[in-house]
């Protein structure tokens, strides 16, 4: 773990307010009801214009407990009594947010300190949420943040789930979602690690009921000694339900990064549709991947399939495009760019991805990280570009 | 003056010898048809102008414009002017043909010392240029190659040489996978774009595409060496009797 011992962090105690102001990640154009969770906590946001006037409701785990129990009874939650500092959102029946949430992980440490979250999110039936969660850290200080997050997709509901962790060197994230799909159920994800010193991410879809679908993308961007791990379940317990899974990294200097992605298909889950797919590009021949997939299938009438490719950039696209005339280090941006936006492209929130395809390909820029307070702190822009590889289609 | 010079010039891959002392000299506006069988070196010759570097240079000289080629890059030949349409044009998913090309030119621009060009300036020439060979507009906004058919490839290639406007133009067998309708846009465009200022050298191992682009001269490439040098009647001579007559000359 980056030479870190955990014994030498101490537990987050519950921050002052005051002490995060000033900061927001913009999204230009965008406009989100804004949750804040500071070093792990959560802050009731005091901005009136952020009233969401449906049933709505965000709070605290320890909130919920004492006044939702009766909600949170319904769902078989393990372990009740352990979450505190984490999040409660419930989206109730029938009700459609017009606007994206978006939830705001801020750790600003002053010291080596660990941040333990454990939140619960229920959409209710036919009820549709776009959730962007973004993980920042605000100064170069070592954090291990913890975060457990569960989420219910009731029948005919649907999610859109945003994950960006962009995190300092120093510092680590671990997560670990569950996302419980009823019946008709919609779910998409776009998981972007684009920066920290070690990322583990666990990601577990489980179809509890028939006609849901589960698509899955990430994109990963490590340079230097960073870590990303993506281990990613799918359980197919009930029929008629499709996944997909596509994940795509690039590695330079000594990173390294593991994918392991694992299809369970249930024996009664017939006509189960999954698919699976690794890419990764290697810019040193220090760099590591390992890709790991694993299909369990207990049913004959299924479609599944699986792919993983390890390679370096592609030699003959780059004579081409230096036969134009393109510089090397521009060539080699355009298709790791190319690469990236794979992933990008399926986003439906435009601002987002506009916002996402800025960041990438700062990201990029920076070769991979070099650039950090530019590239790190989303309202810190840093404007000189060589190539301008988003604006023109 | 020559716009290029090439002297003596010796190629190998993975050692072995492909190029055995070719040497050849085009003036401004003049255009070369270089032909001859397949594996005697006519694609080696074109790659080694460009700046492939799977190929070593073990011998001679290329002086292209007063320089020494060898001592520039891929990219800084190109922004010299030199443009090669590749034999089998690469596919790059996710890199869209106006991207690309804004690139270029900009990158060009800048080695030259020149701003980027204006977004609306760059649009027009595109219009503008698409028209040369009848590129389908669609094609524009979709990624470079990816999914084109053989003549779809080819035409882009001479639609890029028209964005580009190079100065020496080397056309890597871009009659091939053609039908007769392709081969005619290609060779109009080709012929559009022929002035005083810059040359061509056609690599083609049929006389067919010479119908259309008519060269100033035809040499042909055997083993490694220019053996012939000929007008424009040698490639008749050479469709009528084939390369074997050339062994017993």
């Amino acid at each position: 773990m980056n030479g870190l011992n955990m014994n030498s962090f101490k537990k987050a105690t519950r921050p002052k307010e005051e002490d995060f102001a000033g900061f927001s990640c913009n999204i230009p154009q965008l406009i989100t009801h804004r949750i804040n969770q500071f070093n792990g906590f959560f802050f009731e946001n005091k901005d009136s214009n952020l009233k969401i006037n449906n049933g709505t409701i965000v709070c605290s785990m320890e909130t919920a407990k004492q006044k939702y129990s009766s909600i949170l009874a319904k769902k078989n939650i393990k372990d009740l009594s352990s979450y505190e500092e984490g999040l409660f959102i419930y989206v109730p029946k029938d009700a459609q947010i017009d606007l994206p949430l978006q939830i705001l992980d801020i750790i600003k440490a002053e010291d080596s300190i660990l941040i333990n979250s454990k939140s619960i999110i229920i959409i209710g039936e036919n009820s549709k949420l776009k959730l962007i969660c973004c993980d920042d850290t605000v100064n170069n200080k070592s954090s291990i943040s913890e975060n457990s997050l569960q989420i219910f997709l009731e029948d005919n509901s649907s999610l859109e789930y945003y994950k960006m962790e962009n995190i300092n060197n120093s510092s680590s994230i671990f997560t670990e979602t569950d996302f419980i799909l009823a019946s008709n159920a919609s779910l998409t994800t776009f998981w972007l690690s684009i920066n920290g010193g070690n990322i583990r991410n666990k990601l577990n879809v489980s179809f509890e009921g028939e006609h849901s679908k589960a698509e899955l993308y990430g994109l990963y961007l490590a340079d230097r000694d960073q870590k990303v791990l993506n281990e990613i379940s799918v359980k197919h317990n009930k029929p008629n339900c499709i996944s997909t899974q596509l994940y795509k990294g690039i590695l330079d200097d000594s990173a390294e990064a593991e994918f392991k992605g694992h299809i369970n298909v249930g024996k009664n889950a017939y006509l189960t549709e999954a698919t699976q797919n690794n890419r990764n590009i290697l810019l040193t021949d220090k760099a590591r991947v390992n890709t790991q997939p694993f299909l369990e299938i207990y049913n004959d009438d299924v479609k599944c399939s699986h792919g993983a490719t390890i390679g370096q950039l592609d030699q003959s696209a780059m004579f081409y495009m230096r036969s134009r005339g393109i510089t090397e280090r521009s060539a080699k941006m355009l298709l790791m760019y190319a690469f990236c936006n794979e992933v990008l492209s399926k986003a439906s929130l435009q601002e987002l991805k506009d916002k996402l395809q800025d960041i990438i390909k700062r990201r990029l820029h920076g070769e991979l990280s070099s650039c950090e307070n530019c590239v790190l702190v989303c309202n810190n822009p840093c404007e000189s570009m060589d190539v301008d590889i988003t604006k023109i289609n | 003056m020559s716009l290029i010079e090439i002297r003596n010039l010796h190629a190998s891959i993975n050692g072995k010898e492909i190029l055995k002392g070719v040497d050849l000299t085009i003036n401004k506006g003049e255009v070369h048809a270089v032909m001859g069988p397949n594996g005697n070196g006519k694609s080696t010759l074109a790659s080694v102008i460009a700046g492939k570097d799977n190929f070593e240079v073990t011998q001679g000289e290329i002086i292209y414009q007063g320089k020494n080629l060898f001592d520039l890059s891929i990219d800084q030949r190109a922004a010299e002017g030199i443009f090669l349409g590749f034999q089998y044009p690469v596919e790059i998913p996710g890199v869209s043909i106006s991207n690309f090309m804004k690139t270029a030119i900009n990158e060009q621009r800048k080695y030259k010392g020149l701003d980027p060009m204006p977004t609306f300036e760059f649009m027009k020439l595109m219009e503008e240029k698409k028209k040369i060979v009848e590129l389908d507009s669609k094609l524009a906004n979709r990624s470079v190659n990816e999914g084109f058919s053989g003549g779809e490839k080819k035409k882009n290639e001479i639609f890029q040489m028209a964005m580009l406007n190079p100065t020496l133009s080397i056309l890597d067998e871009t009659d091939s996978g053609l039908d007769i309708d392709a081969l005619r846009i290609v060779a109009a465009g080709v012929n559009a774009l022929r002035s005083k200022e810059n040359s061509t050298i056609l690599i083609t191992h049929y006389q067919r595409l010479l119908d259309y682009i008519v060269p100033d001269f035809v040499h042909v490439l055997y083993e490694g060496k220019i053996v012939k040098t000929g007008p424009k009647e040698l490639a008749l001579e050479l469709e009528e009797k084939g390369y074997e007559w050339l062994k017993y000359e």
